[in-house]
């Protein structure tokens, strides 16, 4: 127990007491408390354990910098948020918080042997140790760390809370909003056009709030603001990002600082603000001191005891010490004595102190130890002394104290100025790095502009000591409990580079990244390497500048908002008729219509013998279709494709393949010439957008001297496919103007007449190896239609079949799904589709590559089809092949399997695969490795059903 | 979010409205199949990826659809200057 509330002072309501808990423990604070300052004045010293060796941890500053203090607040059940900075939780009645990463208590912790035994855990150690077996990852290594190594637990529930997302737009926005801010947000103003400032805290003032000389100034500008017609105030907002051309990303909470039986209406805002000029006063961040015990509780920065004594009224201790190697920790030493606090010494790490302060503290009655430093902290849970000693190697002298604050100078808060890619300065003087030129409209100003007096300090890397570094438990990073030595033995082992000791040591890696640890890991690293601190770099601030919530960052989209769901004409339809659907791109399909308590297998299977059997009906509404028109359209798509177009004459479809220019196939579909300036083309349901813009990339960039037009009618048509033996009986009642007998109307023609009144644009084609049709109707038609030629095959046995059966079908037939049986690496003599490339062609997108001589090259993996041994064995998509099971470790790999079902028609499971040299194979057995067993399988013809054709041409 | 100026459109719109096409003004060879391995693999896939200005395609896909071109800075990602397809890229960099 060491900090208390003082009897007077702070900008807390003492007349408006609040109830709340922590760690279950009931406790009271005031009205203006936050959770840090309210548990500070109850003696609590202990806030966390940290993250690697699970040392007990106290607080160390009052504002987004904070690494220890991390909490977890429970607003009800699906409320819980975890990793929330105490200082910066605002206090209300019935506020439930908990401590993070201890088990099972927070002042007994198992996992402390990690501190215990820290030699075991030096730098690199993650890297180093946890390798090798892979199995020893999945059951050991990472269920013991993810245990013991943690933040807060996420919540396990559905976010019950919304989130709203705006924009703005204004001529300057201010971000901070100190005494500097508020300045400058009022010299804006004067200029007219609108203003935005926004500060993360509750109330404006930064700084200042722990400064009551300051405050009747700032209540005076305050009230300039609100005077000011053309100011937005925006408070508890966080800018947490700065994007190009002045975007700012920020987000306003709204209702965590009030109790939740308070709160309505969203929990947090996202603001997109663009602003002609942004002007950053975000201020400077105290840097703690690097020394042996630095992060024992009660060892804090020397702000957060300032801002704790004369904004909250809370003192940090009964005796407190301060360690300074800068002046602000003279003042703030005065400061806390003139609220009240007992301020035992103030040591100094420098020689020489100015005089004005060394008198100063000596007539507040303050102990003055210059030239020395502390080499050790005293207590566990909390500070119960230091020991110090001049220059650190002198006779040791010991102080019992209860806080520790340190006061080791300021970083200038740069992260946004650095989001915008503005340089930085190296500054001497402040041992910092400052914001040096922007690029974008955009300035600095005040303390995180380096404009600020903020006295005269000392950069040190570590503390002198007598101890060697290595032997001491002197903290840089907090949070990710990275010590002085690790960045030392970062150095020994080769790092040179800032980002490498980064990313070797973790320095800087935590959620608070590195607010208070970056320019200390950088002094050491410099001392380590023997050279000046701006050669050795800066590693790069990202956004977010504090942890946002993902809720923040969705807003509305989530559920039906996520993203579009695009519906076919038959969607209702299916959904009546008790449709199991399936996402494709972003279409809703039907995948099978299953009956009774049918499976999808059993559905599959009964769809599957239905459409070979009588006649089946498939809503292919989602297939891309582009209309090409013009008088050199067949030019243009004898371009494209890889088959030649020319010579297709009107009331002709033909397959058509298209390659990108490096020769892989990206697409395929059949098209017809509708008439000789006209084609109705069709794509893969996925890859209509990508086409549509493939084709129109070279028709405006390469050929713009072709004329022909491109129009998406993907939502124009709705396509209702009736395919198998009965499908011609089944429409023949219904069309007019279209002569439907086998010659007049061959496999491969297009005919234009009616359908059910409704004129159509007739196909005659099959991707089920069946007599089809596949009639194309305006979408707003599309139902109707639908369903005349539902009831027309009623007498023929109907049956609505989804896409699953659609798989199926087209498996047995050979037909590929470009995407599922291509990756992005097949050409056409890979699949098989010889066949489909213009030889005669002198040139088409792709073709060229196709003669690269590795396209040729023995190996290459070829399309065919597999026969488990087992006619029951279904392979998995996806699995592995090998030619030889016994092969040693790692074993050769030949391919995969792409497609793999169940068939009907051939009562048993076919493949499809992919496999290193597949066409000389056929006949022979391959092998598919999968766990507890090897699956053998024949290598045939990726053809299982009426090779021929003649059930296609009937 | 960028705003990209279409210099069709002849507005500021955000990116979102946009999509990368890679390097411009690398032309497709009107014969392929004249061109040996060697050339024509340097047409399809060597890129000069500089550091700084970069003259390159975009497409304004949710807005006119037309194909344009752009010299952006690719460390501070400005966008110096846009054009229309088929015309040269303006000598200096600055708009
Ligand atoms: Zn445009």
């Amino acid at each position: 127990m060491s900090g208390y509330r003082l009897a007077a002072g702070g900008r807390i309501d003492r007349s408006r007491p609040l109830a709340f808990s922590f760690d279950g423990q009931g406790y009271q604070g005031f009205a203006g408390d936050s959770l840090a300052s309210a548990l500070v004045a109850s003696g609590v010293t202990l806030f966390g354990r940290s993250f690697k060796y699970h040392r007990p941890r106290g607080l160390v500053g009052m504002g987004p910098e904070e690494p220890n203090a991390l909490v977890t607040v429970d607003r009800g059940p699906a409320r819980i948020t975890p990793n929330l900075r105490a200082p910066q939780v605002a206090l209300h009645d019935g506020l439930q918080a908990k401590s993070q990463n201890r088990w099972p208590s927070l002042k007994f912790d198992v996992a402390a042997l990690n501190d215990v035994f820290g030699a075991l855990f030096p730098a690199g150690f993650y890297n180093k140790t946890f390798m090798w077996p892979r199995s020893a990852w999945e059951k050991l290594y990472e269920p013991v760390i993810r245990q013991l190594a943690g933040l807060g637990d996420s919540p396990v529930a559905r976010d019950p809370d919304h989130y709203d997302a705006t924009y703005a737009h204004c001529e300057v926005l201010v971000v901070g909003g100190g005494i500097a801010g508020i300045t400058a947000t009022l010299e804006a103003a004067a200029h007219g056009g609108r203003v935005i400032l926004i500060d993360e805290q509750d109330e404006l003032g930064g700084g200042a709030l722990a400064d009551p000389v300051q405050w009747a100034a700032l209540d005076a500008l305050k009230e300039k603001l609100a005077a000011a017609g053309n100011v937005t105030v925006m408070t508890r907002t966080t800018a947490f990002g700065y994007y190009h051309q002045n975007f700012i990303g920020a987000t306003q909470s709204l209702t965590d600082h009030l109790a939740p039986a308070d709160a309505s209406g969203p929990r947090e805002r996202l603001w997109r603000i663009r602003a002609g000029e942004v002007v950053l006063a975000q201020g400077a961040i105290e840097r703690p001191l690097v020394f042996n015990g630095n992060d024992v509780p009660g060892v804090m920065l020397a702000s957060a005891g300032r801002m704790l004594a004369l904004r909250y009224g809370v003192a940090v201790g009964h005796a407190v010490v301060v360690m300074a190697a800068h002046d602000s920790g003279w003042r703030d030493a005065l400061a806390l004595a003139g609220a009240g606090v007992h301020v035992a010494a103030i040591i100094d790490v420098r020689n020489v102190v100015g005089a004005d302060l060394a008198d100063a503290a000596r007539d507040a009655g303050i102990a003055v130890h210059i030239g020395c430093a502390i080499t050790a902290v005293h207590g566990r849970h909390a500070v119960t002394g230091v020991t110090f000693a001049a220059n650190g190697t002198g006779p040791a002298c010991k102080l019992a104290c209860d806080a520790v604050l340190m006061a080791g100078g300021w970083t200038p808060s740069v992260h946004l100025w650095s989001h915008a890619k503005g340089s930085l300065t190296w500054s001497e003087a402040w041992g910092a790095y400052l914001p040096g030129t922007p690029i974008e409209n955009c300035r600095a100003v005040g303390a995180g502009a380096g404009a600020w007096d903020m006295g005269h300090g000392v950069v040190t890397a570590v503390l002198p000591s007598h101890i060697d570094v290595r032997a001491q438990k002197a903290f840089v990073d907090f949070q990710n409990d990275v010590k002085a030595r690790d960045i030392h033995l970062a150095v020994q082992e080769g790092m040179r580079s800032i980002e490498h000791i980064k990313r070797y040591t973790t320095n800087g890696m935590a959620t608070d990244q590195g607010k208070t640890s970056n320019l200390n890991g950088l002094q050491i690293a410099s001392a380590a390497l023997g050279r000046p601190v701006e050669q050795i770099g800066l590693t790069t601030f990202r956004p977010p500048y504090t942890p946002q919530t993902f809720g923040a960052l969705m807003g509305h989209h989530k559920d039906a908002l996520f993203q579009p769901v695009r519906k076919s004409p038959i969607d209702e339809w299916a959904t009546e008729h008790g449709a199991v659907f399936e996402n494709v791109s972003n279409w809703r399909r039907a995948r099978y219509f299953p009956r009774g308590g049918e499976d999808m297998d059993a559905a599959v299977l009964r769809e599957c013998a239905a459409v070979r059997r009588s006649v089946g009906i498939f809503d292919a509404s989602t297939l891309g279709k582009i209309e090409v028109v013009g008088p050199d359209a067949a030019e243009f798509l004898n371009r494209m494709y890889t088959n030649p177009w020319k010579g297709l004459q009107p009331g002709r479809c033909r397959y058509g393949l298209l390659l990108r220019e490096d020769g892989f196939i990206t697409d395929d579909g059949v098209s017809a010439r509708m008439a000789d300036d006209r084609f109705h083309l069709t794509t893969t349901t996925g890859g209509a957008a990508r086409v549509l813009g493939m084709m129109e990339d070279y028709l405006q960039t390469e050929w713009s001297d072709l004329d022909v037009w491109l129009t998406s009618t993907t939502e124009q048509w709705a396509v209702i496919a009736l395919q198998g033996p009965r499908a011609r009986d089944v429409i023949a009642p219904l069309v007019s103007g279209i002569d439907l007998g086998a010659e007049a109307f061959p496999h491969m023609a297009v005919r234009e007449g009616t359908i059910a009144g409704v004129p159509t644009r007739l196909f005659r084609v099959s991707f089920t190896g069946e007599l089809g049709f596949e009639i194309n109707v305006p979408a707003s038609e599309g139902r109707k239609v639908w369903e005349e030629v539902w009831d027309a095959g009623q007498a023929h046995g109907i049956t609505a079949y989804g896409t699953e059966t659609m798989h199926v079908l087209r498996a047995e037939k050979g037909f590929i799904i470009v995407g599922q049986d291509t990756d992005g690496t097949m050409t056409p003599y890979d699949m098989g589709l010889d066949w489909a490339v213009g030889k005669k062609k002198p040139d088409f997108v792709g073709k060229r590559s196709l003669a690269r001589p590795d396209m040729g090259l023995p190996g290459r993996k070829q399309f065919i089809g597999l026969l488990t041994e087992d006619p029951q064995d279904l392979l998995e998509e996806g699995a592995q092949v090998v030619a030889d099971p016994d092969a040693p470790m790692p074993m050769p790999m030949i391919g995969h399997v792409t497609s793999s079902y169940r068939s009907a028609a051939l009562g048993r499971t076919i493949a499809l695969a992919v496999i290193a040299d597949g066409r000389a194979r056929i006949g022979q057995t391959i092998f598919v490795p999968m766990p507890g067993k090897v699956i053998r399988a024949t290598v045939t013809a990726p053809m299982f059903y009426d090779a021929e054709g003649s059930r296609l041409n009937a | 979010m960028i705003l990209i100026h279409c210099p069709y459109c002849e507005e500021d719109r955000p990116e979102v409205e946009f999509t990368y096409g890679g390097e411009a003004h690398i032309a497709r060879p009107l014969d392929p199949g004249a061109l040996d391995d060697r050339q024509w693999e340097t047409y399809l896939y060597i890129r000069r990826n500089p550091r700084g200005a970069h003259a390159e395609r975009w497409r304004h896909a949710h807005g006119c659809a037309r194909f344009f071109n752009a010299v952006r800075d690719t460390v501070t990602d400005r966008f110096e200057v846009t054009y229309k397809t088929g015309e040269p890229r303006p000598a200096g960099d600055t708009k």
